[in-house]
């Protein structure tokens, strides 16, 4: 099964005729994903990637059924993607730009709220459900199938903690990043639900870094609603305050969002919490064999 | 990116915010002209990125000439040390001159973005000049937020629930209303993360002023912004910052010994936090980025090896989209630059890794090699405090 992505979803890719998405839908294709169509305005009749390119979202819904895009245009003409891209009723978008203006992603939060389209991003790496469908820029060969969910605010930190599971011989039901951002669409509690309520997931990941309450939030929701086993990783406990560190949402600010704060609530909520990295994958395996 | 109180307050009143007459100097001899705009008595305010200038001397009432001159020269130089300087403080080259307002209260407005709820919010509360974080934490009943939902946008009744929280008179409606309003049109005109007036005054007549003026600019918006852009001062930032800027590299510096170089933002606060846990201190926060070429990673280096604190470099690449072979070829070309005084741990991991490995091994460089992000680390933490070889420890 896994959550949000598998092998029948029908993904456009909007920027397909651009490097960065040509480069990353040629990736997906030959990892088996069912890129349907591509997504150029201008370009609309040519064929890229063996792909028929259309000029909007809607055409390609129309015709090629495409129901998930992942999309690579420009920070400042992303916005304006997600927004094309729920108007047009594709269920799933996940926005892989890095570096949209705050005030976009307002417009565009809001105006989700009134959809049922689910966005994953900004400033993500994308998701995968290893053995059935990638969309996103994430290297395929670390990842393996398996009942092991993964959810994450980072990106190569989430490669890290993916190759670790693999090695180790636990698979991934699906690895999704949610988005470095301030202000991303779904984010760990609905991430969290999913898993909980995915009959091919037994446990999941958490990688959560400084800044905002989502990690908290999540602490709540895995005591009061989840059954599975969360081990869960915070970075940034060495940040210094004020300083925005890379991504755009990863920021103390004003004493809030510390990684000290948050691993505090995951505990208390009687979440395992690894200290160091490069633990995740064996407290992980510890975990399970525990359960089983 | 932050801007001047002077170069916010140009901003307010081209939005139509109230702010007292004023005039930017940076040479003594200017403030005779300054003067003659705002008259006496004024106050000489230090300009730099920093809050609590005030308690640092950086803010002078003068009510004469000769007083006004004594503050503007004694300013205008220093080092101003205040509680977010730092010791060494921060080098004052432009003082604001301004006219004293005669004031009756002191309040706090400002607009942010509030990520939470993904809206932009006014905060507002009755008590101005205050440490705003520190009385919402006391007296959180004192402050009063209004979100602003962006399909409707500033509507007037936004304004009203401000007005009546802060007790605005009827007299000064007009004018408050008028301050709002810029606050609202300056975040979306200019992609603003933050407008912040600490104190709005109201003044003995009744009308309203912004008397300080914080602005804070979405970095993500400044390609749209080129007029902010414009007012950017580099000398208010640290030095290998804006270096690393101009490459697109993500680079904050930090008080520890050990020079990192991450690609990815979260590996990057991962490995620091590594670090950290076996004793050692990073030196910086470095991400390189994803779409990695031998040129950044050779300017990167650079970077890390012109702080003169680093005692050891380490070197953390997960290569998913970043080519390691690049990598290599990049530490191996800013190596041959400027050689190499502190010894480096380099681990390469993921696309193109044995052939980046088979490049810095046979360049000769003394580099130890790990695999392990464990091994790696705890070895950068061993060479940084003087251990000869990092796999003698742990």
């Amino acid at each position: 099964m896994a959550i949000l992505l598998d092998r029948s979803s029908r993904v456009v890719v909007q920027g397909i005729t651009g490097k960065e998405g040509g480069f990353h839908a040629e990736r997906m294709i030959e990892y088996g994903t069912r890129v349907v169509a591509g997504v150029t305005p201008g370009k609309g009749g040519r064929r890229h990637l063996d792909r028929p390119v259309f000029d909007s979202v809607a055409q390609a819904v129309d015709r090629e059924g495409a129901d998930t895009t992942i999309i690579f245009v420009p920070a400042l003409a992303a916005a304006d993607a997600i927004l094309e891209a729920a108007d047009a009723g594709i269920g799933l978008v996940i926005c892989i730009a890095e570096g949209i203006p705050i005030l976009d992603m307002v417009r565009v939060k809001h105006f989700l709220s009134s959809t049922e389209t689910v966005l994953v991003g900004p400033n993500t790496p994308g998701l995968i459900s290893p053995g059935q469908a990638k969309a996103g820029i994430m290297p395929a060969k670390i990842h393996a199938p398996g009942r092991v969910g993964v959810v994450s605010r980072s990106g190569t930190l989430t490669y890290a903690a993916v190759n670790q599971l693999t090695e180790l011989g636990l698979g991934q039901s699906t690895a999704i990043g949610i988005g470095g951002d301030p202000i991303v669409g779904t984010g760990f509690v609905d991430v969290l639900r999913r898993f909980e309520a995915d009959s091919e997931t037994d446990a999941v990941v958490l990688i959560g870094e400084i800044g905002g309450t989502q990690e908290e939030e999540a602490a709540r929701f895995v005591q009061e609603k989840m059954s599975k086993p969360v081990v869960a990783f915070i970075a940034g406990r060495t940040a210094p305050p004020g300083r925005r560190m890379g991504h755009a949402g990863a920021i103390i600010s004003g004493g809030r969002g510390t990684a000290a704060e948050k691993i505090r609530e995951l505990r208390e909520r009687g979440i395992r919490v690894v200290e160091n990295p490069v633990e995740i994958g064996y407290t992980m395996k510890q975990v399970l064999e525990e359960v089983q | 990116m932050k801007v001047h109180e002077y170069q916010a307050k140009e901003l307010f009143r081209q939005a139509g915010i109230p702010v007292p007459a004023g005039r930017m100097i940076d040479a003594p001899e200017q403030l005779e002209a300054a003067i003659a705009q705002t008259g006496l008595p004024c106050v000489v305010k230090a300009q730099v990125h920093a809050g609590g200038r005030g308690k640092g001397g950086g803010i002078r009432l003068a009510d004469s000439l000769p007083a006004a001159r004594k503050a503007a020269r004694d300013i205008l130089g220093m080092q101003l040390v205040t509680p977010q300087t730092g010791p060494e403080g921060r080098h004052v080259g432009r003082v604001l001159i301004e006219a004293a307002a005669s004031l009756q209260r002191e309040c706090y407005l400002a607009l942010l973005v509030d990520r939470e709820q993904g809206l932009p919010v006014f905060v507002a509360c009755a008590q101005g000049g205050v440490e705003i974080e520190e009385l919402a934490v006391k007296h959180p009943e004192q402050i009063l937020k209004v979100p602003v939902h962006p399909a409707v946008g500033l509507s007037a009744y936004h304004i009203r629930r401000l007005a009546l929280h802060l007790d605005v008179k009827t007299e000064g409606g007009k004018d408050f209303a008028r301050v709002v309003r810029g606050m609202y049109a300056l975040m979306h005109g200019h992609d603003a993360s933050l407008v912040e007036i600490n104190p709005l005054v109201e003044t003995e007549n009744g009308k309203w002023l912004a008397l300080d003026a914080k602005l804070n600019f979405d970095d993500n918006g400044l390609g749209r912004r080129p007029e902010i852009v414009a007012l950017r001062d580099e000398d208010e930032e640290e030095p290998l910052e804006v270096r690393a800027s101009r490459h697109d590299l993500n680079y904050i510096r930090l008080d520890g010994s050990i020079g990192c170089m991450v690609n990815g933002a979260g590996l990057a606060m991962a490995t620091m936090d590594i670090i950290k846990l076996y004793g050692g201190e990073p030196a910086n926060f470095l991400d390189v980025g994803g779409g990695t070429s031998e040129e950044r990673v050779r300017e990167a280096f650079h970077i890390l090896l012109a702080d003169d604190r680093v005692r050891a470099v380490l070197v953390n690449i997960f290569g998913g989209i970043v080519r390691t072979d690049r990598v290599a070829r990049g530490i191996v070309a800013a190596v041959a630059d400027v050689g190499l005084k502190v010894p480096v741990v380099v681990r390469l991991v993921g696309t193109n890794e044995v052939e980046g490995r088979r490049i810095i091994s046979e360049s000769g460089l003394d580099v130890v090699a790990e695999t392990e992000l464990d091994a790696a680390v705890r070895a950068a933490v061993a060479l940084a405090k003087g251990g000869e070889n990092g796999h003698s420890v742990g």
